[in-house]
């Protein structure tokens, strides 16, 4: 269904199979599908965590935590039944990578869940797919149907005397149930709150028992890291930034898509030449470089690698992967009073800093870009994102606080621009509309 | 109560793949929701009875999750991506388009039952945007011409 596009800078990895048909467990098994679990099945489960940690791969939802890392955590012994779970409840604003491995290649999430649950220990695997991606369930669930049917899954996978099993699991619309412990809690069938941490999910997880929770394109990578070994992954990206990842390119670019390059990738390449550039003839404004939830950065600092690292150093983040691009006709009260609205109706309203502050925000900033702002309100806005980083259970307050603080900061004069009862700059009828009702 | 034989066998085996019978509860709302048109008091006490959980448990998880609904929509439930990847490329313009075509808002229902109009969050469309989910299909790269043309088409689809 989403179109699929193609550059010559890509390095097609996880997308290797798109558009090949590899939803048919025949087609997979022809393209060296499940060859790498048949690997994994006579390695020790520490050389499998070894190889993931060695390949330097970090978790693809936004943290970039390391995935070989996080599965050494879980322990070796325990009395509750160890599970893993992959997270692809996708829904960062800006995001829809996932949407194509699951529509290309979805024996690949299968695999590398089953990889993980190896390494760990794990006889059960959970996919959990977003409410809204029906048809991405019915490809999953067919799929995990076709590797029961040819021995790949159940009892005794491939002859091995390993039991494994792989389950689907759907959404029913929340952003918040991306959030590790909100996940679990939506699989439990409950209202998706975070837990508190510690203990952390690798400890106490699902139904009390150990978890890996790992996202679909992390789990997507695990098969090719098996296969093709981690100094090769590795030397993909840069240093602690193994391999390649899907980058997600949206918003005002002439050619958008989702690309899989390297990591490290410099963004200004990123967004002119693998994005074709901005269109109409305009001028780049800002880039959201990881998610909505990754702070704004400016045309002059975009000269930079997209790797964890980098990101982090130029003060945002790299996030979900979700590059979106802002021309010179945006506005940027307008965009981050979407931003927060967003995080606003998605907050789960566990905690008050995050349930409350999302909200006022949403309504100053929703005065403000209707021109009836006040000069002390752009503080106001300041201080009460500064107020909810660090201060919730589950990261969607910094989700929210993060990008607000660095549109005050670095377009502090366009907020300016909208002071007393002054129209939108870039509202063309002069009545600048609020967003929403 | 009854659901289709699809939705019992589905029902039956998800059972076996937890180790709760609660932990089937999310996804077994929305497919019992695509089936009665609407989470009805009927299909609450009929989950709640099958999972061991009070009516007032369900309602809770239901109001949660943006997906679920107690009240029926139209048969075309149009959900118009804003969020921000749409909004840049005029997400917002497309859903002045579906209330004036529809002459319906947010959360509305046209009076024939056929359509029903629902701005909603990130789809996970962005690159494709602006985007609309019409029920469970995909529309993407929309202009408003497109958009009218996919209104007509569920129309006729809906009154033939």
């Amino acid at each position: 269904m989403a179109t699929l596009v193609s550059h010559p800078d890509e390095v097609r990895v996880i997308s290797k199979r798109f558009g090949q048909g590899a939803t048919d467990i025949d087609r997979y098994l022809q393209l060296d599908g499940y060859k790498a679990v048949q690997k994994a099945l006579v390695m020790p489960p520490d050389d499998i965590i070894n190889e993931v940690k060695n390949s330097g791969l970090r978790g693809r939802g936004g943290a970039g935590f390391s995935t070989g890392m996080k599965w050494s955590f879980v322990p070796k012994q325990s009395a509750k039944p160890k599970y893993v779970l992959c997270n692809g409840d996708e829904s960062e604003p800006g995001t829809c990578k996932d949407r194509l491995i699951f529509e290309h290649d979805p024996h690949t999430v299968i695999e590398g869940a089953m990889i993980a649950a190896l390494a760990v220990g794990s006889h059960t695997a959970y996919i959990y797919i977003r409410g809204e991606y029906r048809y991405l369930s019915v490809i999953m669930q067919k799929a995990i149907k076709d590797a029961y049917a040819r021995g790949f899954l159940g009892k005794n996978i491939f002859g091995s005397g390993y039991d494994l099993d792989v389950y689907w699991h759907g959404g029913a619309g929340a952003y918040e149930v991306g959030e590790e412990s909100a996940l679990m809690e939506s699989l439990e069938g409950k209202r998706g709150i975070p837990r508190i941490r510690p203990p952390f999910p690798a400890v106490v997880g699902l139904w009390g028992g150990p978890t890996v929770i790992n996202n679909a394109e992390t789990l997507a990578a695990v098969p090719h890291i098996v296969l093709g070994g981690a100094d090769w992954y590795a030397k993909l990206g840069t240093p602690k930034n193994g391999g390649t990842r899907l980058f997600c390119l949206a918003g005002h670019l002439n050619r958008p898509g989702v690309y899989e390059l390297p990591m490290g990738y410099n963004l200004k390449k990123m967004i002119y030449e693998v994005g074709g550039g901005i269109p109409n003839g305009r001028t780049l404004k800002a880039v959201v470089p990881g998610g909505s939830s990754t702070p704004v950065l400016l045309p002059e600092e975009i000269d930079i690698a997209m790797d964890f690292d980098s990101v982090a150093k130029a003060g945002s983040m790299l996030g979900s992967g979700g590059v979106v691009v802002l021309d010179d006709t945006t506005c940027i009260v307008k965009f981050a009073l979407r931003t927060i609205k967003f995080y606003q109706h998605e907050s789960c309203g566990w905690c008050i800093p995050c349930r409350e502050g999302t909200d006022w925000l949403k309504k100053t900033l929703t005065r403000f870009h209707a021109g009836a702002g006040l000069k002390k309100d752009i503080d106001n806005i300041y201080y009460l994102a500064e107020n909810m980083l660090g201060k919730t259970f589950c990261p969607l307050g910094d989700a929210a606080a993060m990008p607000t603080m660095a549109f005050v900061k670095k377009f502090r004069k366009e907020f300016e621009d909208h002071l007393d009862g002054k129209p939108c700059p870039f509202e063309k009828l002069g009545v600048a509309e609020p967003v929403l009702a | 109560m009854k659901f289709s034989d699809e939705f019992e066998s589905r029902f039956a085996e998800m059972l076996s793949h937890y180790p709760t019978r609660r932990s089937a509860l999310v996804p077994t709302l929305l497919y019992a929701q695509d089936e009665a048109g609407a989470l009805t008091d009927e299909v609450i006490a009929e989950l709640a009875q099958r999972l061991d959980l009070t009516e007032l448990e369900v309602r809770n998880v239901i109001s949660y999750y943006s997906m679920l609904t107690t009240k029926p929509r139209g048969k075309y439930n149009v959900q118009v991506c804003t969020n921000i990847a749409c909004m840049l490329r005029g997400g917002e313009e497309l859903l002045d388009r579906c209330k004036k075509r529809l002459g319906i808002g947010h959360k509305g229902t046209t009076q024939d039952g056929l359509f029903s109009l629902e701005e909603v969050e990130c789809i996970g469309a962005c690159s494709w945007a602006p985007a609309v989910q019409v029920n469970y299909d995909f529309h993407e790269n929309l202009t408003n011409a497109k958009m009218d043309q996919i209104l007509d088409e569920y129309k006729k689809k809906g009154t033939q």
